[in-house]
């Protein structure tokens, strides 16, 4: 009787409507930070930082060849621990003209005696230039699944769009290899790992 | 060492005169540790927080020491860099989210419902269960270091990929751990802003509160906004590490970056959640022994809201170095900057209260003082570190471990010992001793200036953070700062004598224990009765 009482003081309805409010306030962040994921990706997408790059083709445009200048572009490989693979490269470092297109050849080579999946995530030093480059044709865009011992080609088309800051002259595109098959396995060897060492 | 909180206290305060006839309505008291394990009044689950986070102080305490112990002279001599770097990371954990933050949780169970005149908690149920989550989840996080391959080693931070790919196996059970401590911050955030929105006496305005009241506030609101922001990280690292996303994984389309985005999102408030409550208890400190009503008693309510505002809109000043494009450090140096000045309002306020006040250095005006200072000094520090290009010298050397420490030990943690001095009297009806007190300040003092003054000189030379050994020439820096914090560590024991005396016995303390001690909690008896103003007492303005 007397905890009735107590839930209808006008004490009690404040504090019930306060403790709704922030409940609903928890929620509201708790899905904020898992908003904040995606939100991230786009952010750095519209404006170009984090050197966050697309990962679909794009047509190259038209035009004139700002042949006034030339920008040097140069290209770094990694590969991540546990992939066994090699990223070969036709050339360290090219100049184009803004506005040019240009090819280059690399080549995928899996030295494990296994089939294995892979996929390189690109990103673009300065940033600041990933907003003037177009990729036509990018290795980057899809996996790759590669044989034992199995070398494939895969060209690189891009272009520096014209508008590409006066400022900048060098345009360093990395790609990093990384396993994406048999997420389970690498689990399983990297916690065997674990185990062995502890 | 709970203090003792009578029973049975008869009702003789004014404003419960009338009270006597609703004793009924309390049930009978239980003994034991049922009292304790099942108890819903603020008074003794205030008692629990501050016990409990004492403990937890020693042990962090204890992990410092054997920091300490390695790095006093170069060289590896006491124990694994394997375990060093699990020390360092749980020192960390254990302090910020076992030791700091409880005992403002405990601190505000016990003066907030006097300080506003209030019968009790708003929710005193959920009160007992959020302190009940602690033990649980620390018992859980300290039980990690007995697992095979040790506990967290990944620094306070747990930076992914460090805390996901590189992590020890236990490191599900860290985040199970820190799952839990959050919950109970949420819960006791939940019940202070419950408490100090409804439960105010009758008369009683917002801008009428006591300072402490206020910042507890704004810190309750910042707990609700960023914990669940930490909650979230921390899932993700537990699917990252357990079902086979990639958040913050590069190979499967994550990003580590996002990690720390999401960690400083939430570390930033943080580190105000640390603070602002010692604001609060300074300002019930400074005008107490200044014999004068506290300086600018409104803009320090706007600054406190100020900072509170201003800590979502600098978290990437913590990751300058991480690559960031220059629009964006230049506009995260300017806001961090920018706290500079609702803080140097608050400092200056301070300063003014006790500008041609009458004052009296009794031993929680005395650590008051230190914590003026010494927070200023830490203050410093961070406008250096705010300093974008400057910060690419100073990133992860001893000066940031310098600069925090000067924030949270002899800011935070000697706002909270003031505290402890200031109220002890409330709590235990009896003065501490002071010839302690003075043994236990000064000690205190000289201990954490020697510890931390010489790591700002041991980064400036490049000393980096978290490592067991050394260059030779940071040799002398850090001799002086093992021996200092050998001698702080030692000091805090006679702050445990000096509580456990005070709670046996010791000079009686009047209702009003201290002289200019104005605020509702001093109309109450000494020791507080179990059960205070169950018939809320009538607030009188003064003229503000």
């Amino acid at each position: 009787m007397e905890t009735r009482q107590h839930e209808t003081t006008p004490r009690a309805k404040g504090v019930r409507r306060t403790v709704t409010r922030t409940l609903f306030a928890l929620a509201g962040m708790f899905a904020f930070a898992f908003a904040l994921v995606p939100l991230y990706d786009v952010f750095c997408e519209v404006t170009g930082l984090n050197g966050k790059v697309d990962t679909q083709g794009r047509a190259l445009i038209a035009g004139e060849v700002d042949q006034s200048r030339a920008v040097s572009v140069q290209f770094v490989t990694r590969t991540s621990a546990g992939l066994p693979w090699n990223l070969e490269m036709e050339t360290r470092q090219i100049r184009v003209h803004p506005g040019q297109s240009a090819e280059v050849g690399f080549a995928f080579h899996n030295t494990a005696d296994t089939a294995i999946r892979g996929r390189a995530v690109p990103s673009v030093t300065p940033a600041r230039a990933n907003l003037y480059l177009r990729k036509l044709a990018c290795f980057c865009f899809q996996e790759q699944h590669l044989q034992a011992g199995e070398r494939v080609e895969f060209p690189l088309i891009f272009q520096l769009t014209r508008d590409l800051p006066a400022d900048i002259s060098t345009v360093t595109l990395v790609y990093t290899l990384y396993p994406v098959a048999d997420e389970a396995a690498l689990q399983a060897r990297a916690s065997s790992d674990k185990g062995g060492e502890a | 060492m709970a203090p003792k909180l009578p029973l049975h206290h008869p009702v003789e305060q004014s404003s419960t005169a009338n009270a006597g006839g609703q004793a009924a309505a309390h049930p009978a008291p239980r003994y034991g540790i049922k009292r304790w394990l099942l108890t819903t009044n603020h008074k003794e689950i205030g008692s629990l927080y501050l016990i409990f986070s004492l403990t937890m102080f020693f042990i962090g305490g204890i992990f410092a020491m054997v920091v300490r112990a390695e790095l006093f002279q170069p060289g590896l001599q006491l124990v694994e860099p394997e375990f060093f770097n699990q020390m360092t990371t749980m020192h960390g954990l254990i302090m910020v989210f076992g030791a700091i933050m409880p005992s403002f949780v405990g601190l505000a169970n016990w003066m907030i419902p006097l300080q506003i005149g209030a019968p009790d908690m708003a929710l005193p149920r959920l009160n007992n269960f959020s302190f009940w989550l602690l033990p649980v989840a620390f018992t859980l996080l300290l039980s990690t270091l007995l697992m095979p391959g040790g506990g967290p080693n990944f620094g306070w931070t747990f930076y992914a990929p460090l805390s996901t790919t590189y992590a020890p196996p236990s490191t599900t059970f860290f985040i199970l751990s820190l799952h839990i401590a959050g919950i109970s911050s949420i819960l006791g955030a939940i019940n202070i802003i419950a408490t100090v929105l409804n439960l105010r006496a009758p008369g009683m305005r917002m801008m009428d509160m006591p300072l402490f009241c206020w910042t507890w506030l704004i810190t309750a609101f910042l707990l609700i906004a960023v914990m669940p922001v930490l909650a979230g990280a921390v899932t993700m690292m537990l699917m990252d590490i357990n079902f086979g996303t990639s958040f913050f994984n590069a190979a499967g389309g994550g990003d580590p970056v996002l990690f720390q985005h999401l960690f400083w999102f939430f570390g930033h408030p943080e580190v105000y959640i640390m603070i602002l409550p010692a604001f609060g208890i300074v300002s019930a400190i400074i005008p107490t022994f200044s014999r004068k009503r506290l300086f600018g008693y409104a803009s320090m309510v706007y600054a406190t809201g100020a900072i509170a505002i201003l800590s979502f809109m600098v978290w990437a000043h913590h990751m300058f170095t991480v690559g960031m494009p220059l629009t964006a450090e230049l506009f995260f140096m300017y806001t961090t900057m920018l706290i500079a000045v609702p803080t140097g309002v608050k400092v200056f306020n301070w300063v003014a209260t006790m500008f041609r006040g009458s004052i009296s250095f009794d031993p929680p005006m005395l650590f008051a003082l230190a914590f003026v200072v010494q927070f200023t000094i830490g203050g410093f520090s961070g406008l250096m570190l705010a300093i974008s290009p400057a910060d690419f010298q100073y990133h992860d050397t001893y000066f940031v471990v310098a600069h925090f420490h000067y924030v949270l030990v002899p800011g935070a943690l000697f706002a909270i010992l003031a505290a402890a001095y200031y109220w002890l009297p409330k709590w235990t009806g009896h003065y501490p001793n002071l010839r302690l007190a003075h043994w236990h300040f000064w000690l205190s003092v000289i201990g954490v200036n020697l510890t931390f003054f010489p790591m700002h000189f041991a980064g400036l030379a490049g000393m980096p953070r978290r490592i067991p050994d050394y260059a030779l020439q940071f040799a002398d820096f850090n001799l002086a700062s093992s021996l200092g914090g050998f001698l702080f560590g030692a000091s805090q024991l006679l702050f445990v004598w000096l509580i456990i005396k005070c709670v046996r016995g010791g000079e009686k303390a009047p209702a009003k224990a201290w002289e200019g001690a104005e605020d509702l909690e001093w109309s109450v008896p000494s020791p507080a009765p179990l059960h205070t103003f169950e018939h809320p007492p009538t607030f009188r303005h003064e003229s503000k």
